[in-house]
């Protein structure tokens, strides 16, 4: 499998706080890879490093190199562009105060679609592969502030793929969910790596080892440790990324 | 036992300060209530005999208004404050919304320095020095301009420009900070699904923030209405129906006014109505002001 993002030798810093030291890395396609580690490692940050969020983060400064399928993202890319490949989910569901459709919909009209009969194809096809379709059809015209959290959850993974992206960030996509809205969620993660590359920042030890297919451990701005999630949690070569994942602290 | 009885006492005086405080404040607020309360008793009951005397339709929907020959019809008034008003909003409102875009997403912070009390200081502008810049300037404009049109300089355009200016502090100050208000998530949102600044901001942040708006724009109503002095300065004051913007108009607030110091009796009473009238346009206002709110909050 072809990586999807190479990261060489990347060095953040916000103003004089040194966020992320020496991450090289490399993200595979067509797989889940999990971003571990204590809260304030820089797996976040790292995260939304690889669609440029950080960008938004005054006194944000990053060297290095980041590519997607090869080419240099911080380099001649159009950062709108990138966003478009690389989409992205939030810890906290953040639908738009306007209808189901509109939400869905937002993203290909962002990229010129205008055509009603396409928009209701991929507002559809979108719903369907996030699988919340049969939950939503009926009401696709109200607003979606009034679905439930892990309904909103869904609808911005949904939101997500209507604009047809090829890597899928999400950022502790089911902290703000109920075990039952988390499941489907993640049940939805490995359906859809099928076709897409996904990154995953989790605080959930168990959720990176039921669904990754990579675990990356984070620990104060350094990766520690990468490699296969079997091999993570059965076999960590560090000692520090075997304390951490049999809990004794994090 | 005697330690006792003290911190008894203290403990009563300091419950006595607590209640007198409470009382003191709760009197302070009574104090604009009943305001509004005195106010309210005064015009009506000197308005509404007046309504009465001179009939409902004949009043509100009289075209003819010669208090010299006892006809107090106050639909011109009703219409010019109306025209003044829509005018204010068609030039105002747009202005408005875009300065308060600018001023919470576009705009760098050294200029935010400059423009923000540049806002601030038109509304603490006296409205008897709008109206001057409004004779100096406004109206010898609108006079060169409609000449072709057989236009006057004194008119609902003039009035209209004027008061667009008046109200712009007035929605700025209201929908710049509701912008801002708005949930960082959404603009995030709309930039992670590949949108520009421009278009996260035009397409997510300002419908998110529509209430907030509509606020703005209803608060510039109210002060459009219920401005006086400037609007008298340029307006031309004709107590007739308007013949074209670019001819003169009287307001119910100018209407009011320009009579009162000379008027008695029913005259008097007719005027006093027109305050009625002028203070249910500006009670419907409000109530959907706070409605607006309200509807916010939920």
């Amino acid at each position: 499998m072809s990586n999807t993002f190479t990261v060489k030798d990347m060095n953040l810093w916000y103003g004089d706080f040194h966020a992320l030291k020496d991450v090289s890395l490399d993200i595979p396609g067509g797989q889940i890879t999990a971003l571990i580690g204590p809260s304030g490692c820089g797996k976040s940050t790292f995260l939304r490093s690889l669609n440029r969020m950080n960008d938004l983060v005054q006194g944000c400064r990053i060297t290095g190199d980041i590519r997607l399928c090869g080419e240099d993202i911080y380099g001649g890319m159009d950062v709108n562009l990138l966003r478009k490949r690389v989409g992205m989910v939030f810890q906290k569901p953040n639908p738009f105060p306007m209808s189901v459709y509109d939400n869905i919909a937002y993203g290909p009209r962002t990229h010129g679609i205008r055509k009603r009969a396409q928009l209701d194809e991929i507002v559809e096809r979108s719903l369907r592969d996030a699988a919340i379709w049969d939950e939503v059809k009926d009401r696709l015209n109200r607003s979606a502030l009034g679905l439930s959290g892990g309904q909103q959850q869904r609808l911005c993974i949904a939101r997500a793929l209507a604009a047809q992206p090829e890597v899928i960030l999400m950022d502790e996509p089911t902290s703000a969910l109920d075990p039952i809205s988390t499941g489907r969620i993640e049940d939805l993660a490995l359906d859809l790596k099928n076709d897409y590359t996904i990154v995953m920042v989790t605080h959930n030890m168990q959720q990176a080892a039921r669904i990754s297919d990579r675990t990356v451990f984070f620990l104060l701005g350094e990766v520690i440790e990468s490699g296969e999630t079997e091999q993570i949690f059965s076999l960590p070569k560090d000692s520090r990324t075997e304390a951490y994942v049999t809990g004794r602290f994090g | 036992m005697e330690k006792n009885t003290s911190q008894a006492l203290r403990t009563l005086l300091a419950a006595i300060r607590e209640k007198g405080m409470a009382l003191v404040f709760l009197l302070a607020a009574l104090v604009s209530i009943l305001c509004v309360g005195l106010i309210c008793v005064f015009l009506f009951a000197n308005g509404i005999p007046a309504i009465r005397e001179i009939g409902v339709p004949e009043f509100l929907l009289g075209r003819t208004w010669k208090p010299g020959n006892d006809i107090y019809g106050i639909f011109p008034m009703i219409v010019g404050s109306v025209y003044v008003t829509g005018g204010a909003l068609l030039l105002g409102v747009p202005i408005a919304l875009l300065t308060a875009v600018y001023l919470a997403y576009f705009c760098p912070d050294g200029l935010y320095r400059l423009l923000k009390p540049a806002v601030e200081l038109l509304a603490g502008i006296p409205s008897v020095v709008y109206g001057f810049f409004g004779i100096v300037v406004l109206v010898p404009f609108v006079r060169t301009i409609s000449e072709p049109l057989d236009g006057k300089g004194n008119s609902i355009a003039t009035a209209s420009i004027l008061l667009a200016i008046m109200i712009l502090p007035t929605i700025i100050g209201v929908v710049e900070p509701a912008l801002r208000a708005v949930p960082r998530s959404y603009y995030e949102g709309a930039l992670a699904l590949g949108a520009t600044h421009e278009r996260s901001v035009y397409t997510a942040v300002v419908p998110a923030a529509g209430s907030g708006i509509l606020a703005g724009i209803v608060l510039g109503v109210g002060r459009a209405m219920g401005e006086t002095m400037a609007v008298i300065m340029v307006a031309g004051n004709q107590a007739r129906m308007p013949k074209g913007i670019f001819q003169g108009i009287r307001t119910l607030t100018g209407n009011i006014v320009i009579e009162m110091g000379y008027a008695a009796g029913l005259h008097r009473e007719a005027l006093i109505a027109t305050g009625v009238v002028l203070f249910a346009f500006i009670l419907i206002i409000n109530l959907a002001f706070s409605a607006l709110k309200r509807r916010d909050a939920a």
